[in-house]
């Protein structure tokens, strides 16, 4: 068939790029890893030292300079911090807040950012507005008022108090929606016709294909709570209702500085942080790419 | 299969900007109708209204006697087809065929039936596993118009869809979509500004031009008896010639042409000549000089653009009006000529005009005298 082979030829855009002129190397890699490298090494040397801190023995921690090649590791210290503290406890709190944030997050600002992307409704602009100006009050200033709502609502001290204030968010919101217009609206048009209802396109439509969009908000989302300390220090009180960064503070504080179990609680604390971002920086890297550029 | 009426449809948008102006058109039981117009002449806000995505102002719009106005996009029983094609980048051929199926909960078994009919009649088989981004042009939009197909709606509507196509793939799909037209017998509503789609595939069309209904009629009546200046500079390629004339005492002048025209009111005209009706002259009739400047041969025939004495009447239709009235008494026109005649740059021809073959309209309205 004609049309077949007037398909075959078209030059798909990769194609095309790759015919271009390759440029002349004068290093075996871009120049701009001479920037790149050292910068890494900058980002890198605290985490290895982490690394490394857990596995010495208490001696080598406080050893000046910092023994950064420890004579034996002791992998012992980790089952010690575990015992030493309630660690699993303040896992599974954080693992519960963190998870029930990130998902609630998904959907209430998957929700609000497609409303106020093509939804017209009175007051849209101002309502806007008045969401973007949220994000530019620090947490400090709206942390009393959050902590006496919290209160009056019964929750103090308990995981729920860690959880409510942080269901939605004004950055969640604002980035979805930005995401969400990029899309072109036509495929959307499309479904509607073809029967979708409004949630129905948001669902069947536009989420499918906000993925790196969805994936950037989850991993900055969890990071945040998973790495939060300030609010937990507040509005929980009881051990059993610690998270790990809270926890581990306290930890840090009621010991004489043990330095490897500290760094041992840390490197645990950082995993799923970092298994996380490994899974998701594809689409990470990509939504913020997109998420910047088109507004 | 539907009739589907606009009545006295109004589109206004932000209070400001008047983009359909008192649209009146019924579309008849598995008709095909062209709204074809420039951009901008609020074709594409008539069809967008019809398919629910702007709401109408003012004037009713209904689908089988019911009114429609109200109705959302998904109970009206209408698909389109958009321009971008609009295919579902995350889901596979079939799957956006099925969509809109799956939508209405039509049985597994009755949409896998559908899909594959429909897929048939396309030559979309050997696709239905493949997503958008690893189709070409024209396949998308085959799948496009399978999608619409494929629900069985009461009329297609369907935006530019071959505009994006290279031009021997749309000359294809052209009479690949008339033909499904003839098959199916669905009412379509078919928006455009390209007036050879237009005059190829429509059983009428309707002329719009500044929201406004210009002309509605079958493609030939349109093309041999334009309405008014606008409808005759539109709708014809290479468009008609239209020259500021005078007429007195039933005699037309423009320039180095004068013709009879008994009973016609003195005053100022246009007249509109189709540049096949612009013949090198015989010997001992009445002719016009022409200069020729550009030939552009086409094979079965010569277009000749040159120039003759006389000032150009704008149409409006044009994208942009030559400039005329700078002293210089002559005027660019179009002719189509034999391939037999070999014509050169700077010749000077004699041509005949038919006066029968002229249109004349008033220059003050615009509006089509004869």
């Amino acid at each position: 068939m004609t049309m077949e082979a007037q398909a075959d030829r078209i030059a798909w855009p990769e194609e095309a790029e790759a015919v271009e002129r390759p440029r002349r190397r004068w290093l075996p890699f871009s120049p701009w890893h001479l920037v790149l490298f050292p910068l890494a090494l900058i980002m890198l040397l605290p985490l290895v030292w982490m690394i490394v801190t857990s596995l010495e023995t208490q001696a080598e921690s406080l050893h000046f300079p910092p023994v950064l090649v420890p004579g034996s590791l002791h992998f012992g210290n980790y089952p010690s911090a575990l015992r030493s503290a309630p660690f699993g406890r303040w896992f599974l709190n954080t693992f519960i807040v963190t998870s029930t944030v990130v998902v609630s997050n998904l959907l209430l600002c998957s929700l609000a950012g497609y409303a106020f992307a093509r939804i017209r409704f009175f007051g849209r602009a101002a309502t806007f507005m008045l969401l973007l100006a949220t994000l530019m009050v620090p947490f400090q200033v709206v942390m009393i008022p959050t902590f006496l709502i919290v209160k009056k609502l019964g929750l103090f001290d308990s995981l729920p108090a860690l959880i409510a204030p942080n269901l939605v968010s004004a950055f969640g919101i604002f980035m979805l929606r930005q995401f969400f217009r990029t899309l072109p609206v036509e495929l959307e048009e499309a479904a509607r016709i073809d029967g979708a209802s409004r949630l129905g396109v948001l669902f069947k439509i536009v989420l499918p294909l906000s993925l790196p969009a969805l994936a950037t908000l989850a991993v900055i989302q969890f990071m945040w709570t998973w790495n939060d300390f300030l609010w937990p220090l507040i509005a929980v009180f009881s051990q059993r209702n610690f998270t790990l960064q809270l926890g581990l503070t306290v930890f840090q504080g009621s010991h004489d500085v043990f330095w490897p179990l500290v760094m041992a609680g840390n490197v645990m604390s950082m995993i799923p942080m970092l298994v996380l971002f490994f899974a998701a920086q594809r689409y990470f890297v990509r939504g913020i790419a997109t998420t910047g550029l088109k507004g | 299969m539907a009739q589907v009426v606009l009545d006295h449809v109004t589109k206004v948008f932000d209070d400001q900007v008047m983009a359909v102006d008192d649209l009146t058109l019924t579309v008849g039981d598995g008709e095909f109708i062209i709204l074809v117009g420039p951009s901008g002449c609020g074709k594409t806000t008539a069809l967008r209204m019809l398919a629910g995505l702007e709401k109408v102002t003012s004037g009713r719009i209904a689908i089988d006697g019911r009114v429609i106005n109200d109705v959302s996009p998904r109970d009206r029983d209408i698909a389109m087809v958009f321009q971008n094609y609009a295919l579902y980048p995350h889901m596979t051929v079939f799957r956006n065929l099925a969509f809109g199926l799956r939508q209405r909960k039509v049985p597994s078994r009755e949409i896998d039936r559908r899909v594959h009919e429909v897929s048939e009649i396309l030559g979309l088989d050997e696709l239905l596993k493949r997503r958008p981004a690893q189709l070409s042009g024209g396949q998308r939009q085959r799948v496009a118009m399978g999608r619409a197909l494929v629900r069985e709606p009461k009329a297609f509507l369907l935006d530019e869809p071959l505009s994006n196509l290279d031009a021997k793939l749309r000359v294809q799909m052209r009479a690949e979509l008339k033909r499904l037209h003839q098959r199916l017998g669905v009412t379509t509503i078919y928006v455009t500004h390209d007036q050879v789609e237009a005059m190829t595939l429509g059983d009428r069309i309707a002329v719009l031009s500044g929201g406004k209904l210009q002309q509605l009629g079958p493609p030939q009546d349109v093309y041999d008896h334009p309405v008014n200046v606008f409808v005759a500079g539109f709708i014809g390629s290479p468009p008609m010639n239209l020259l500021r004339a005078n007429a007195v005492n039933g005699r037309i002048t423009a320039g180095d042409l004068q013709l009879d025209i008994p009973g016609l009111a003195d005053g100022d005209v246009v007249v509109g000549v189709r540049p096949e009706m612009l013949r090198p002259a015989g010997d001992g009739l009445p002719a016009v000089p022409f200069t020729v400047d550009v030939v552009e041969p086409l094979g079965d025939e010569i277009v000749v653009h040159g120039t003759v004495a006389g000032r150009l009447a704008g149409s409006g239709a044009d994208d942009q009006i030559p400039a005329t009235g700078s002293g210089a008494e002559l005027a660019t026109v179009t002719a189509r000529f034999d391939p037999q005649l070999r014509p050169t740059v700077g010749d000077r021809i004699p041509l005949r005009i038919r006066p029968e073959a002229v249109h004349v309209f008033d220059a003050r309205t615009g509006e089509a005298i004869r």
